[in-house]
């Protein structure tokens, strides 16, 4: 009976995909030898509505029908066929070769055969569909398997922390939808300080988009390393990506680069949602025209660029929330949240709000479409240039020399006034009486009026004239400093300058409205960096002051940052100069 | 005083490239610095001379505009001089150690008869 049971051995597709019969038929020996390949039946075959037709088990040869199966099991050696029907269901069939003594089938062994498939039909049937929902189960596994993979790919690339910058508030928020968008979202650290911003998003879901998510990540990160302009950066990142990238996808890209000492970001996008800049009179969009990266190489990305003042804040967000829809079908959408934006505070409080209106527009029982992104960066509030100096004008113009409304930080009607480290040399605890005060708009070209009213006020009181002169550049030098990274440039946040003197030094005071910012500390340029381009060319101004004055002292509060600059009179020779 | 945009003249020479040098030196005069140094290379591969006679002001924005030249100068082996600069310039020059890659000289004369010994 060996024969008998490798005939068992037939198989059907799963439930969902039978579009036809399999059965294995046997080998070249009847049914004697191993595994042999299945008959496959088609649906419309003449074969199965025979078999289910037929009161039992089926001589090959007696049946006489244009069936492409039939033919397979013919030349299988297939004699007797003994179908397998679950209610009305063909499920299988017993596929049987010759009887080892080559005698006919019997009436006893057909009868035996189709108590058998009584049985054994239902029985398969079961069998069947216990395979059926294991290969399911399997799936959902499978896919489950998939979406934690790509979950952990995306997570493992968002940053751990956010950004740490005095004066700044940075904030971030990642959903993954169920299915896995590709967004992202990253913080580029440049030894100079300045911060790149990266938010984008990849086409498709799932372990694909993240995938690419990872592959444009690392691009993006050293096209950032190669560049300084989110142009090129863009430009560059899209070059490389374009070879590799799978068809039909491609990725959305915003890149920023932020100087968090002067508030200025430049900014390139590669076809991503517009970011908006909530200020003072409400929102706007960072608009930058550019293709979407990995859809065409040699694309050129616009660069714009714009100053963040103090209480300005930037949103940079993923499609996920736009293209969120309420129970009626209706789309969150670009209008309502500019309008949001602008009505809100930014930072944090900003993604919270924004988390509650998108919980209340989809309603209860929401399934996250795609992926929900949020990244923020405020530049910290400060008290109005009024406030901070009341009676100065926000439009202040250049006035020489005109009083300064603000009072002195050291007196006492100052009561955030910075205080002198301990180590502060002793010449600078010395008696100061105020010689001059005024004050500049934050435009480029104002330290050389800085320098000459300096200069102008300084001129008989005994400077050598290489002092002077020395001292005429460390004041333009901190002047730059106060326009560009404390007040971002911004013509009506004013430079304040008050010059005064001791009996036996002069100090030239130069405060800003770039409060709470790192005390920075000097360094020695690397020159040989610089002219192997591993460095940036710039970043002399503080070297240069540090060694043109004899004493210098920088302080940081709340809403002001303040360069003190001090030249002995007589007090002996400087530093370097004895011999 | 108010600021002077920097213009700048070139005078291809046998010996060396003079670059005339009138105005401020800061960050707005990136353009006109480059602009003059690449009419200056195109004079041929000869030094190339900054003549600082005509300037009273450069910042740090112009130190490093000037590291630039001498990027450039360096990338193609050409040698960049310097003459006419203040003394105060001249201590900001060493002090920033510009002077260790590029030769002063108090005027052009001098300068000239550096780069024809050279």
């Amino acid at each position: 009976m060996a024969s008998f049971f490798e005939s068992l051995r037939l198989g059907l597709k799963p439930r969902g995909q039978r579009d036809e019969v399999v059965a294995r038929k046997p080998t070249s020996h009847g049914v004697r030898g191993g595994e042999s390949p299945p008959v496959e039946i088609a649906p419309n075959d003449p074969l199965i509505p025979y078999f289910l037709s037929a009161p039992g088990a089926v001589e090959i040869d007696k049946i006489h029908l244009d069936s492409p199966a039939l033919t397979q099991l013919r030349a299988a050696g297939v004699r007797l066929v003994v179908p397998l029907v679950s209610q009305g269901e063909l499920v299988g069939l017993l596929n049987l070769g010759p009887r080892l003594s080559e005698q006919d089938y019997s009436t006893y062994d057909r009868g035996l055969l189709n108590d058998l498939a009584t049985q054994a039909a239902p029985a398969l049937r079961v069998a069947q569909l216990v395979r059926e929902q294991q290969m399911e189960i399997r799936a959902r596994e499978r896919l489950e398997q998939e979406l934690r993979v790509a979950r952990l790919i995306q997570q493992t690339l968002l940053p751990k922390e956010l950004p740490d910058i005095a004066g700044w508030e940075f904030a971030a928020y990642y959903q993954a939808a169920r299915a896995v968008g590709g967004d992202f979202y990253d913080f580029l650290a440049f030894p100079d300080g300045r911060l790149g911003i990266v938010i984008g998003d990849v086409t498709d879901k799932g372990v694909p988009a993240a995938l690419v998510m990872a592959t444009t990540r690392s691009i993006l990160r050293a096209a950032a390393q190669e560049n300084t302009s989110p142009g090129a950066v863009l430009e560059r990142a899209n070059n490389l990506l374009c070879p590799d990238i799978p068809a039909k996808m491609f990725v959305t890209c915003f890149y920023g680069l932020l100087d968090p000492t002067s508030g200025r970001l430049v900014f390139a996008n590669a076809g991503h949602d517009l970011p908006y800049r909530r200020h003072d009179d409400g929102a706007e969009e960072l608009q930058a025209r550019g293709m979407p990266l990995g859809l065409m190489p040699g694309m050129a990305y616009e660069e714009n660029a714009l100053i963040l003042a103090a209480g300005d804040s930037i949103l940079f967000h993923s499609d996920g929330l736009v293209e969120a829809h309420s129970p009626t079908g209706e789309m969150f959408g670009f209008p309502r949240l500019a309008a949001f934006v602008a009505s809100h505070e930014g930072g944090k409080m900003l993604i919270d709000a924004l988390l509650d209106q998108l919980g209340e527009f989809t309603g209860p029982g929401w399934e996250q479409e795609d992926d929900v992104t949020f990244v923020t960066l405020r530049r910290a509030s400060l008290n109005s240039a009024a406030d901070a100096a009341p009676g100065a004008s926000r439009s202040a113009s250049l006035a020489a020399p005109i009083a300064l409304a603000e009072p002195a930080p050291d007196t006492p009607e100052a009561p955030n006034a910075p205080t002198a480290p301990e180590t502060a040399a002793p010449v600078a605890d010395e008696d100061w009486s105020t010689l001059a005060t005024f004050s500049l708009p934050s435009e480029p070209g104002n330290e050389r009026d800085a320098m000459d009213q300096v200069a102008e006020v300084l001129r008989p009181l005994g400077l050598t004239p290489k002092q002077l002169e020395h001292l005429k550049t460390a004041v333009a030098e901190a002047t730059m400093n106060a326009m560009e990274h404390g007040n971002g440039y911004t013509a009506e946040l004013p430079v304040y300058i008050e010059v005064l003197r001791s009996d036996r030094a002069v100090m030239v005071r130069i405060r800003d409205q770039g409060g709470n910012r790192p005390i920075p500390t000097p360094q020695t340029p690397d020159l040989e960096a610089k002219l192997a381009e591993r460095q940036t060319p710039r970043g002399w101004g503080l070297f240069l002051i540090q060694n043109l004055v004899d004493e210098m002292r920088v302080t940081s509060d709340e809403t002001h940052h303040t360069i003190e600059l001090i030249m002995r009179l007589e007090g002996g020779p400087r530093d370097g100069e004895a011999s | 005083m108010t600021a002077r945009h920097l213009e700048a003249d070139v005078r291809c020479g046998p010996i060396a490239t003079v670059v005339d040098l009138h105005g401020d030196i800061s960050s707005a005069s990136d353009e006109t610095l480059g602009a003059a140094y690449a009419r200056a290379e195109a004079c041929g591969p000869r030094p190339i001379a900054l003549n600082f006679h005509d300037v009273d002001y450069i910042n740090s924005s112009g130190i490093a505009l000037i590291v630039g030249l001498l990027v450039r100068a360096r990338k193609s082996n050409r040698a960049l001089l310097a003459f006419g600069l203040s003394d105060h310039y001249v201590e900001i020059f060493r002090i920033t150690r510009l002077t260790d890659f590029m030769s002063i000289f108090p005027d052009e004369e001098l300068a000239l008869a550096s780069a024809k010994s050279a």
